[in-house]
């Protein structure tokens, strides 16, 4: 039966295509191809989920090894959820990448741009599949390469170096994930992550364990860009092609977030691994540090992309704050901003390449006017940063939710009031855009601006309208995402959160 | 427990020396990535901090005595060859980390006629 090998087909399939692209040559074909493989691993990734919420977690045996010898996939709730947020961001971008990908990348280089695109995206679901920690650093570096690369073909040459020390501080972060997989193999004599579960507890308190625990949150932090870590994120983005800032904006740091929850709850166990070394205050201090800090520094940017940049990193706090608080309802409300936060910075980042495709290079004034001269696009962007407020009815709010409930029950106040404040600073920030694109009068000699193509329009308003959908209805999310806290922590979440208020 | 081949305690110097040579190492090469302003010197000392990383998986599992996992009645004793496998990948994508990375200061050069970082830095202040 096929369906039995859905995990491998997940990862299979881009992976083999990324080299089909590169013998095409041929910059249309090369786009038809990821688009239909695209569609495809989003069709299995969603397959995949109703599989795991039907019959609960699938294990894959790699080639029939048995685990823990052999290789082994594991598909669960999370990691299906994380599946289904990468595969369908992946192809959600090929419409808007035909013509945004044929502006920005030089013609004869545009098929490479899609072998690369492949790559990361086959590597970004590896890292979400494995259950293997060796395996994860592979597929860690496969996404990670092809994105030193994707960056590196931004037409501005600070999208060189943006690249060049994204590649610095990301072969330090993968290089010190694999010196704590080392010491914890050194330790325990496995790298099956269900294995090294049952093992560790009762090695937990060695000093071998903690230095390879550091070794694995530092690396991983610099993956995911948590403050003060983050130095490489702002210039990567905000220099890279357009497509490319949409897709590493809505996975790549999301992915990384995965891999921290994986290492901290299924492999050190979570809540007993707090109990022995304080680390959740650690990441709820940390969390909270970047939710503020990131979104001052955003304030006082005027090149949008490094606004939203920056503001992607004010949001990558709430997860880690969610992961830091370390009761069900705060682990829920981290996970479900990796999905909330996707589908809104996507939207944002798409609304900004619609912007380029007609304006050119986007500082706050150059969207002066564009609030009747491109009312979609503005109206996508409204929503995106109503997210990112997290106004009530949409996703942004459901997190805020969860989050501030998490917080309640770890007694946590000072969490409470950062998450409120981080929510007035970002509409400081996001209130430029607003008063530029609606308040101002465009500059002279621009009054024939017209909406971008409607190929760049239509995934933008999708994504836009998931933000509304998935506000309303939280809980065709929740549901998925609060089993999933809920196996994680191995405590349910509070019956009074699941029945009040998210549903208006 | 695979790879410690000596119940010497690890801090005691020179004790496991292989643990101290790749933390050396691998400090070497993270102080080259810090402090060199020479793009190409910065990929070099990335490179020792990643080897520095092989050295010790290749290390750790060296038992003392033991030979190669070949299956003979002659032998008693085998090194793990399970870290040496995970190496070999690891090799490969550190080559391919370094290729790329030399391949982006070659385009950095192109683009603004240095690879000193001071140099790029003075001339992005420079851009809007």
């Amino acid at each position: 039966m096929i369906s039995a090998h859905l995990p491998i087909l997940q990862i299979v399939i881009p992976l083999i295509a990324a080299p089909v692209c590169l013998i095409l040559r041929h910059a249309f074909a090369a786009w038809l191809l990821t688009t239909v493989v695209t569609a495809v691993t989003f069709v299995i990734s969603v397959a995949l989920l109703m599989q795991v919420l039907d019959q609960g977690a699938i294990s894959y045996a790699l080639g029939s090894w048995a685990p823990p010898w052999g290789i082994e996939y594991v598909v669960d709730q999370l990691s299906a959820f994380i599946l289904v947020i990468v595969a369908g961001i992946g192809v959600l971008v090929m419409p808007f990448a035909r013509q945004s990908v044929e502006q920005e990348v030089p013609k004869e280089r545009i098929y490479l741009f899609y072998v690369m695109y492949l790559l990361c995206l086959c590597g970004l679901l590896g890292i979400a599949i494995t259950g293997d920690a060796f395996n994860l650093f592979v597929f860690l570096e496969i996404s990670s390469l092809s994105s030193y690369v994707l960056i590196s073909l931004g037409h501005d040459k600070r999208a060189l170096t943006g690249a060049f020390n994204y590649l610095i501080m990301g072969t330090i972060g993968a290089t010190f994930y694999v010196i704590g997989v080392g010491m914890l193999y050194m330790m325990t004599g496995t790298l099956n992550m269900a294995d090294l579960a049952e093992r560790l507890p009762a090695i937990l308190h060695l000093r071998v364990v903690e230095a390879a625990l550091a070794f694995l949150l530092v690396g991983i932090s610099l993956k995911l860009a948590l403050f003060p870590l983050h130095f490489w994120l702002p210039n990567a983005y905000a220099f890279a092609p357009t497509t490319v800032t949409i897709f590493l904006a809505a996975t790549a740091t999301k992915v990384s977030v995965y891999v921290m929850i994986r290492i901290l709850y299924t492999v050190f166990g979570g809540p007993a691994l707090f109990e022995v070394l304080a680390i959740d205050e650690a990441l709820i201090a940390l969390g909270m540090l970047s939710m503020i800090a990131a979104a001052l520094v955003a304030i006082f940017q005027d090149n949008v992309k490094r606004m939203l940049a920056y503001s992607s990193l004010s949001q990558i706090g709430y997860m880690i704050l969610g992961i830091g608080l370390g009761n069900a309802a705060g682990l829920a409300g981290g996970i479900i901003h990796i999905f909330n936060h996707a589908m809104a910075k996507a939207a944002l980042f798409m609304a900004i390449g619609c912007v380029v495709a007609r304006v050119g290079v986007v500082t706050i004034s150059d969207l002066a006017g564009l609030g009747r001269q491109m009312p979609v696009t503005m109206g996508a962007m409204m929503i995106g940063v109503l997210s990112l407020i997290g106004i009530p009815t949409t996703v942004g709010f459901v997190t805020k939710w969860y989050l501030i409930e998490g917080a309640f029950t770890a007694g946590n106040w000072l969490a409470v009031a950062t998450i409120l404040l981080s929510g007035l600073l970002a509409v400081i920030y996001s209130w430029r855009i607003v008063e530029s694109a609606y308040f101002q009068d465009p500059p002279e000699g621009r009054d024939h601006v017209r909406e971008a193509p409607i190929a760049m329009q239509a995934p933008m308003l999708i994504l836009a309208a998931a933000c509304i959908v998935f506000g309303i209805g939280a809980t065709w999310t929740m549901d998925i995402v609060i089993v999933a806290a809920e196996a994680l922590v191995g405590e349910a979440v509070p019956a009074t959160i699941e029945t009040s208020g998210i549903q208006p | 427990m695979t790879g410690r081949s000596r119940t010497t305690d690890p801090m005691e110097f020179p004790g496991v020396f292989n643990y101290w040579i790749s933390i050396i190492l691998m400090m070497i090469g993270f102080y080259v990535v810090i402090a060199q302003g020479n793009l190409v010197k910065k990929i070099f000392g990335l490179n020792v901090f990643q080897v520095s990383v092989f050295l010790f998986y290749i290390s750790m599992s060296k038992v003392d005595g033991g030979v190669a996992p070949i299956l003979d009645d002659r032998y008693q004793v085998y090194s793990n060859p399970l870290p040496h496998v995970l190496i070999l990948t690891a090799i490969v994508v550190g080559v391919a980390t370094m290729s790329l990375g030399l391949a982006l200061v070659v385009r950095i050069r192109d683009a603004y006629g240095t690879i000193e970082e001071e140099e790029i830095e003075r001339q992005e202040a420079e851009m809007p």
